[in-house]
């Protein structure tokens, strides 16, 4: 199959011609799985490539085609998953040494509802070890590569997933936004990445990091690929308390509504000193094109922005530190048992299995739970945050969609900022206010920059109304002359 | 110097739901190791808890036995530590806004049968939901003595902790209220009790201070009594302790010590330095737990007679003894099986209302004896008792009716017990129905005052107590049969 095919390719395309069987499930997996043998060495966005496992759902999915019945959008299309969802029989790594060889009994629930809806997984796609990080530097399995330079990041935590989409190694991916890590890697690899309201997606299955800030959701070439993608995740699960009761809307169903009569936020918190000026102005020019289409553009106030990065990573280290105890080598993942006891088979184990960033933020969370801290740092923090959120809620009633930039800069190179934690927690500014609000979040590429590199422009939801999110975020990618761009490899 | 003791305990229930709290596995004791869990429980990776609404309802039904004010809002938080019985590396427990406070219960001191009680209010601080953890087996065979096995199918059992105000002064005090609270999960049907298998758990938090005083001394915890004994030993052991370690000059360390039930110690476990900072913090994948008023209210409608209800009427409504009352309402079981008999006999003999008390006593007299002795004698339960309230009521009927004599009606509950046969088919098979026949008795009297001339010499001269022995020889001569009463009048009158 041709590569030009895959390229341009999206789930709405492709899904035409496999129900007018122009092509199949199994050619078009075959054709992912052989571009994945030839580009993955030098982009190393994947982990595990499940290829017989896919080939007998993509068999499976044009039987499906061919009998008529119970199709959805998604059957037949190859996709794949961030290394953090579970999959049944599937190893599945966290890009953790912890979990090299976890093999999880379950599958998680968007893994199953996309099994049920019909897609092919291909495999497994690398990330920041747990989902800590910008850049999938911190994984146990290699960095990832930007496929727009070989020497950048692709951002992260779910920089697999951008890549994946990026570099069209899959039609769609799966990500997770604890902080930015889909809207970040998403803009700083040109796809279009979306972070549904928290509870919007269930968390069953899907290894965390920060349970109260962890969201599921999708990278596409398309924002209506997007659409489909959360149409098939979305929706209560018995199974995860934190999943919103309330049947979810066809989110396609407004996308060609348009931005006339939108207001549009523009926060001024948001363009700071420290912005990149090419991704400054593309933002500026991404929203005079929403306002030249009808959108009427509002200056909006989130006063406590400033607080946000602290506040996060407060919150997150602290979830962490709790979610991230399991990890003990008593039952499963790595243990390192020198007979010297249980005090250190936990110490050797935990320090043999988890990364410098991991420990790093262990630390921090345990830091700012312990007694005598607690109320100085996660209380504080916890009662902050309600102000963030209380800032939005404030905001969207001036406006309908708050738009600002991804990322404060294009991709960074390899080690730039790996010795730097802190410059590298300043890559999710822009991103993590969203996450602590709860708000619906989506990067969709708004211009190549002089060095060649995608810019992002974030658009930011009410809470529950990712319907209205993703209407702007169409109009904009209908009319800004971006359309799906494609790295050269 | 004389001391005051300051006893709280802290009581860990585990509540009879089906399944755990936070996932859909079995509650099941004495399963295959490990057989009773899933990713949920067992912490893998991804996997969220869901609350069993069984247990909340459970836990309200003990805060309205217990007089604690539900919170509507309550919060699960997670306690961290390491351990290998706790999969998640933390137990979700409630930490600042437990699911119900504020509460207290009455306990009875003194000794009932003097008839010398006193009802002291013990403070209820708080209940909370949580989660147990799982069991560790240290290795018992030499090969295997430096090994531990972790068995995980108690974790995720829902749980109940029951946390009273320090007041209780005295070891006698904290057993009341332990069998005051134990006897009020088993009315509510919502815990075992079982002490042995862990079900009904209970942590000391003692202390002393001079008479007197009104701030508290250091306190130490004491882990590890699974018994009522035992408990009653630690605590008695602790308070010697700390008045050994006082008056010897020195301070009390506060600390966590285990109780060793072989030699009867209590144990350094942890001191202040090495306890756990548990960092408690709210559960991010519960919400608040929410208790609306509608189940707070159906719960109050489900609310059986609690034990001290239950004794109270009947010492109002049976006259009974507040030591019978006592006995009687010990368990529900017996309760139930006390109040069904009486019903049955005094329908058996058309006994009016206002005589019932009189029959309460007699059937009350029948179960704390002889039918507890014989429970007690063959290990039995009540509730496993082969003679029906109904048949013991048909035996205390032929007495009442002259039919048999107490003592033979004795013999006839033992034959019931082992046998399925009623009263009257053991009665009329072994020709056991007692003689009142003044003829028959008559002849039998006759024949043992001639063969006993000179007791009856005696008689006369005055020695009236004979007559116990008269009335003896008749039972012993007739095999328990004759009506005493009439023997005894016959006697009389023969040797007036």
């Amino acid at each position: 199959m041709d590569n030009l095919l895959l390229e341009k390719a999206t789930i709405k395309e492709l899904s035409k011609k496999l129900s007018s069987k122009e092509i199949s499930s199994v050619e078009l997996t075959e054709a992912y799985i052989s571009r994945i043998k030839e580009l993955n060495e030098k982009l190393n966005c994947f982990i595990t490539v499940t290829e017989d496992k896919a080939l007998v759902a993509a068999k499976a999915a044009d039987k499906r085609i061919k009998d008529g019945s119970d199709i959805t959008p998604l059957t037949g299309i190859p996709i794949s998953l961030k290394d953090i969802f579970t999959t049944k029989g599937v190893r599945t790594t966290c890009a953790s040494k912890m979990l090299g060889n976890f093999i999880p009994p379950y599958d998680s629930t968007v893994t199953l509802k996309l099994k049920e809806a019909g897609a092919v997984i291909l495999g497994k796609l690398n990330m920041d070890e747990f989902a800590m990080g910008s850049s999938t530097e911190n994984s146990a399995f290699g960095v990832t590569k930007n496929p727009w330079d070989t020497l950048r990041v692709p951002g992260g935590s779910s920089g697999g997933s951008a890549v994946a989409v990026a570099a069209s190694l899959s039609t769609a991916s799966l990500g997770t936004d604890t902080g930015g890590s889909i809207r970040q890697p998403a803009s700083l690899c040109g796809v279009v990445g979306l972070k549904p309201t928290y509870g919007r997606v269930s968390r069953f299955g899907m290894i965390a990091f920060a349970s109260s800030l962890d969201q599921a959701g999708p990278f596409t070439k398309t924002v209506e690929d997007a659409a489909l993608m959360l149409n098939a995740i979305a929706g209560h699960d018995a199974q995860d308390s934190t999943s919103i009761n309330e049947p979810p809307p066809d989110f396609t169903e407004k996308l060609e509504n348009g931005v006339k009569g939108l207001r549009i936020g523009v926060p001024k918190e948001y363009f700071i000193e420290g912005l990149n000026k090419e991704v400054e102005d593309s933002v500026r020019a991404a929203i005079a094109i929403l306002e030249k289409q009808g959108a009427e553009v509002v200056e909006v106030s989130l006063p406590h922005t400033e607080y946000a990065v602290s506040v996060y990573y407060l919150i997150a280290t602290a979830e962490a530190s709790s979610n991230l105890a399991r990890f003990d080598g008593i039952r499963y993942g790595l243990r390192v048992d020198n007979g010297e006891g249980l005090f250190e088979l936990y110490k050797n184990s935990r320090d043999a299995g988890f990364g410098a960033e991991v420990k790093r933020r262990i630390m921090l969370g345990t830091y700012s739970l312990s007694s005598g801290y607690y109320d100085a740092y996660y209380k504080k923090a916890s009662e902050v945050r309600t102000l963030i959120k209380r800032d939005f809620e404030e905001a969207f009633k001036k406006c309908d969609v708050i738009a600002t930039p991804t990322s404060p800069s294009t991709a960074f190179k390899i080690g730039e900022k790996a010795s730097d934690p802190l410059t590298m927690y300043l890559s999710d500014i822009f991103t993590i206010s969203t996450n602590l609000g709860g708000n619906p979040g989506i990067s969709i590429p708004c211009k190549i920059s002089n060095d060649g590199l995608p810019i992002g422009l974030q658009l930011i939801g009410k809470s529950m109304d990712e319907t209205t999110l993703l209407q702007a975020a169409n109009a904009y990618e209908k009319h800004s002359g971006v359309g799906i761009i494609t790295p050269k490899l | 110097m004389k001391y005051e003791t300051v006893i709280g305990l802290e009581v860990h229930a585990q509540l009879l739901t089906n399944s755990k709290l936070f996932c859909s596995c079995r509650v099941k004791f004495g399963s295959e190791p490990n057989s009773e869990v899933c990713p949920i429980c067992l912490g893998m990776p991804g996997v969220l808890p869901v609350i069993n609404r069984r247990a909340v309802e459970y836990a309200v039904k003990m805060a309205l036995a217990t007089d604690c004010t539900v919170n509507e809002k309550s919060v699960f938080s997670r306690k961290n530590y390491f351990y290998p019985d706790l999969p998640k590396g933390y137990q979700v427990s409630q930490f600042d806004l437990p699911v119900a406070e504020h509460g207290h219960i009455d306990i009875e001191l003194g000794d009932p049968r003097k008839d010398e009680t006193e009802i002291k209010r013990i403070g209820i601080t708080r209940i909370h939901m949580e989660e147990d953890a799982g069991k560790l087996i240290h290795g018992e065979g030499a090969d295997d003595k430096d090994i531990s096995y972790v068995d995980l199918n108690r974790t995720g059992t829902a749980l109940i902790e029951i946390v009273s105000e320090p007041d209780m002064r005295n070891p006698e005090e904290a057993s009341a209220y332990l069998k005051t609270i134990r006897d009020i999960l088993l009315y509510l049907g919502i815990c075992d009790g079982n002490m042995q298998e862990g079900s009904f758990r209970c942590d000391a938090n003692i202390s002393i201070r001079p008479v007197g005083q009104k701030e508290l001394g250091t306190r130490t915890e004491l882990k590890n009594m699974n018994s009522f004994k035992f408990i009653r030993d630690a605590l008695n052991y602790e308070i010697q302790r700390h008045i050994d370690v006082i008056e010897g000059g020195e301070k009390i360390i506060q600390e966590t010590r285990l109780f060793d039930v072989q030699k009867g110690v209590t144990r350094s476990m942890r001191g202040k330095e090495e306890a756990h900072d548990y960092r408690y913090h709210p559960e991010p994948d519960l919400l608040p737990l929410i208790v609306p008023n509608e189940l707070i209210e159906k719960a109050r409608g489900e609310m059986p007679e609690l034990p001290t209800e239950k004794k109270n009427r009947f010492m109002d409504e049976y006259k009974l003894p507040i030591y019978d009352a006592g006995v009687l309402t010990g368990s529900k079981e017996m309760a139930k099986y006390f109040e069904e008999s009486l019903t049955a006999s005094c329908k058996l003999s058309g006994i009016p209302e206002e005589e019932k008390p009189k029959q309460a006593k007699i059937t009350s007299n029948w179960v704390m004896g002889e039918l507890t002795a014989l429970l007690k004698e063959n290990s039995l339960d009540i509730s496993e008792c082969k003679v029906t309230p109904k048949s013991l009521a048909e035996l205390i009927n032929m007495v009442s009716k002259d039919t048999i004599s107490g003592k033979v009606a004795k013999d006839v509950l033992g034959e019931m017990f082992s046998s399925d046969k009623s009263a009257e088919e053991i009665v009329k098979e072994k020709g056991l129905v007692q003689i009142s026949d003044t003829g028959e008795l008559s002849a039998v009297i006759d024949k043992i005052l001639s063969d006993n001339a000179d007791s009856v010499e005696k008689y006369k001269a005055g020695k009236t107590k004979l007559m116990g022995f008269f009335v003896g020889e008749v039972m012993k001569a007739t095999k328990g049969q004759a009506n005493p009463g009439v023997a005894s009048k016959l006697i009389k009158d023969k040797l007036g």
